[in-house]
């Protein structure tokens, strides 16, 4: 039997009964939308994760102290961070952001709240991309004397002050007095952590919050961003970072870093791996429901055999081969499945744009529609149909013309 | 050339065992009309079954033309079905949904070929219903049902057509006319016919009847001394 007698006759038998046909393909229509939005969401919340830790900056190198596998653990000096600007040892980096934090009781007036408390260097602003709409932000002369001064993320300046201006205000770091000296630009939906940040010189926090020093009497750092040169390798950043640091810290040849130095990018990878993982785990669990609309459709291929097994005896008397009837049958529930599919497809991408920017609470939900999950989604359709297709169509094939042909 | 040699055929009714044929012999040359009478559970329809290659006996040997027909599989029995055996059905078994048409056409679909259409078309014009191409079996008479049974059965123009009681639901009128075609094809086409019947009228039409009781053959005689028995 021919590809197209085929395929005309599976078309011919699905429209004889309309009702039946679209209920057996409703089933997979559901399964298929529900992966096509589940995954989009998934996808909008991945893209919405990666834009957040692009909008830290952009050519960000992050570098940490480590437990080394010998157990020694390092440390990372405010020295060792400045020296990686030095052009000569590391030529890519173009700024270093060395940072600690501090969790620290913050109170102005009668408002107070537990929050963590950073303490940075004035170019702390320009590698992470932040603003100072009023006021100003730390200067160099400010981390030199230990200035106790504060800088205010915008939110948590409005909590605290409400409609007053806080710059100029005092503010209470775990009960010693600083001076608001700036409020940070609004990040907006894109990081609202960053709205909450307090920022105050790294001296200051070292030396006043935390009160801790080194062996030499130095300070510690808990991670340096070290944003590297525009159009510089971030590879070859890495490489020079941690031969700078390797030296500094007078590691042999051989022996293990006792830091640890990121790319950004390799960050965003780390994160939309695991997110990936989290769609396609999303993915399946909506592709149940496929399943079961793929049994749906071998329920429906049961009923159909049973109904037409004179049909089937007639066509077999007439010289149809085992095969005929199996491609007929197959054909007919891969039809369903692959009709159903598109549809779905259809329904999913409609049902998906409904969905990008509903609001559901602090910010909109974000879905993605990929060209690769549409079509997976219909092929698994397809495939399920074909699959749950080969046992009713087996049954069929087997039938004995005369008993086929005596059913009543 | 039909030849069967000492063909039994049983079928397993739950615990008992139903010999349908009992040790038929029979031969038929091409381009015979035979008619096969006897009362029902005669073992008629059985014979006709498997002479159609619907099915192969539990023992004996079944030669069509030069193949052994006992040595086939589902397949092989499909292909010669397909080849060489036109059937007709008493209850016609015409597919509703389909066009007088296309109902003809169903069996051109499982070989190939070219000019399906028209071939069915020429099919049902050899019968005379060359004006109800697209007419559905619903919307024919039980003759004209019949009659697009009969084109599907030789569109293909096979050697072999075979009858199983082609005129049982029909008025004789209609008989008449089913039984007229049959004849025809014989004559001028030299298919090989056999038609299962009851009527005597029907069977007085062809040139040869085989009485079948209990699975097997009691007569098988010319046309000429069976109108002379009573």
């Amino acid at each position: 039997m021919s590809f197209p007698s085929i395929l005309m006759t599976a078309l011919s038998s699905l429209g004889a009964n309309k009702l039946r046909t679209g209920l057996a393909l409703l089933g997979i229509v559901i399964g298929v939308a529900a992966v096509i939005s589940t995954m989009s969401v998934g996808r909008g919340a991945q893209q919405q994760i990666v834009e957040d830790i692009e909008s830290l900056g952009a050519n960000l190198i992050f570098v940490y102290p480590s437990q080394t596998p010998s157990g020694v653990v390092g440390t990372i000096t405010l020295q060792d961070a400045y020296a990686l600007i030095d052009p000569g040892n590391a030529p890519a980096v173009a700024q270093v952001a060395p940072e600690i934090t501090a969790f620290a009781q913050i109170v102005a007036g009668r408002e107070g709240t537990s929050n963590q408390v950073r303490g940075v260097t004035p170019e702390y602003a320009s590698v992470r991309n932040y603003e100072v709409t009023s006021g100003s932000f730390i200067s160099a002369r400010h981390v030199r004397n230990r200035s106790d001064v504060a800088v205010l993320g915008a939110q948590i300046a409005r909590d605290l002050y409400g409609h007053r201006d806080p710059v100029g205000q005092p503010v209470r770091i775990d009960g010693r007095q600083f001076t608001v000296i700036g409020i940070m630009k609004s990040r907006g939906g894109d990081n609202p952590f960053g709205d909450y940040e307090v920022m105050a010189p790294i001296t200051t926090v070292y030396f006043r919050i935390e009160s801790q020093r080194t062996v030499q009497g130095e300070i510690s750092v808990q991670s340096v961003s070290v944003q590297t040169k525009e159009g510089a390798p971030p590879d070859d950043a890495i490489r020079q970072v941690t031969s700078v640091l390797r030296l500094r810290h007078r590691i042999a040849e051989g022996d293990s870093d006792d830091f640890i130095v990121n790319s950004l990018e390799e960050t965003i990878q780390t994160v939309q791996d695991a997110q990936n993982t989290f769609v396609i785990f999303l993915g399946t669990i909506a592709g149940i429901s496929l399943l079961v609309g793929g049994i749906g459709i071998m329920n429906i291929m049961m009923v159909s055999v049973t109904e037409r097994t004179r049909e089937i005896g007639i066509r077999k008397a007439m010289g149809a081969k085992w095969r005929d009837i199996l491609y007929q049958f197959v054909s007919e529930a891969t039809l369903l499945s692959l009709g159903g599919g598109l549809v779905g497809a259809m329904a999913g991408v409609g049902l998906s744009t409904v969905l990008d920017g509903w609001n559901l609470g602090d910010q909109p939900l974000r879905t993605v529609v990929t060209l690769d999950i549409t079509a997976i989604a219909v092929t698994v359709a397809a495939a399920i149909g074909l699959f749950f297709g080969i046992y009713p169509a087996a049954r069929a094939a087997n039938l004995h013309p005369i008993e086929a042909l005596r059913y009543e | 050339m039909i030849k069967l040699e000492d063909v039994v055929k049983t079928y397993h009714m739950g615990q008992f065992e139903v010999r349908a044929l009992d040790g038929v012999s029979l031969s038929i040359r091409t381009g015979e009309m035979v008619a096969v009478m006897g009362p029902s559970g005669s073992g008629k329809s059985t014979l006709m079954n498997l002479i159609g290659c619907l099915d192969v006996p539990t023992s004996g040997r079944y030669f069509l033309d030069d193949d052994e027909i006992e040595t086939l599989g589902g397949n092989g029995l499909a292909e010669i079905r397909h080849r060489k055996v036109g059937f007709v059905f008493q209850t016609h078994n015409l597919l509703p949904r389909l066009t007088a048409q296309d109902n003809v056409e169903l069996p051109l679909l499982y070989g190939g070929g070219r000019r399906r259409k028209a071939r069915a078309r020429e099919a049902l014009e050899r019968v005379g219903l060359g004006d109800r191409t697209t007419h559905r079996p619903t919307e024919l008479s039980g003759g004209q049902q019949q009659r697009v049974g009969i084109a599907r059965a030789l569109v293909k123009n096979p050697s072999l057509l075979l009858a199983d009681e082609p005129t049982g639901n029909l008025d004789s009128r209609s008989s008449e006319d089913i039984i007229s075609i049959l004849a025809d094809l014989n004559a001028n086409e030299g298919m090989t016919v056999i038609i299962v019947t009851h009527e005597r009228a029907v069977a007085a039409r062809a040139g040869r009847i085989v009485s079948m009781i209990d699975g097997a053959v009691v007569s098988d005689e010319d046309a000429d001394e069976w109108e002379n028995t009573p």
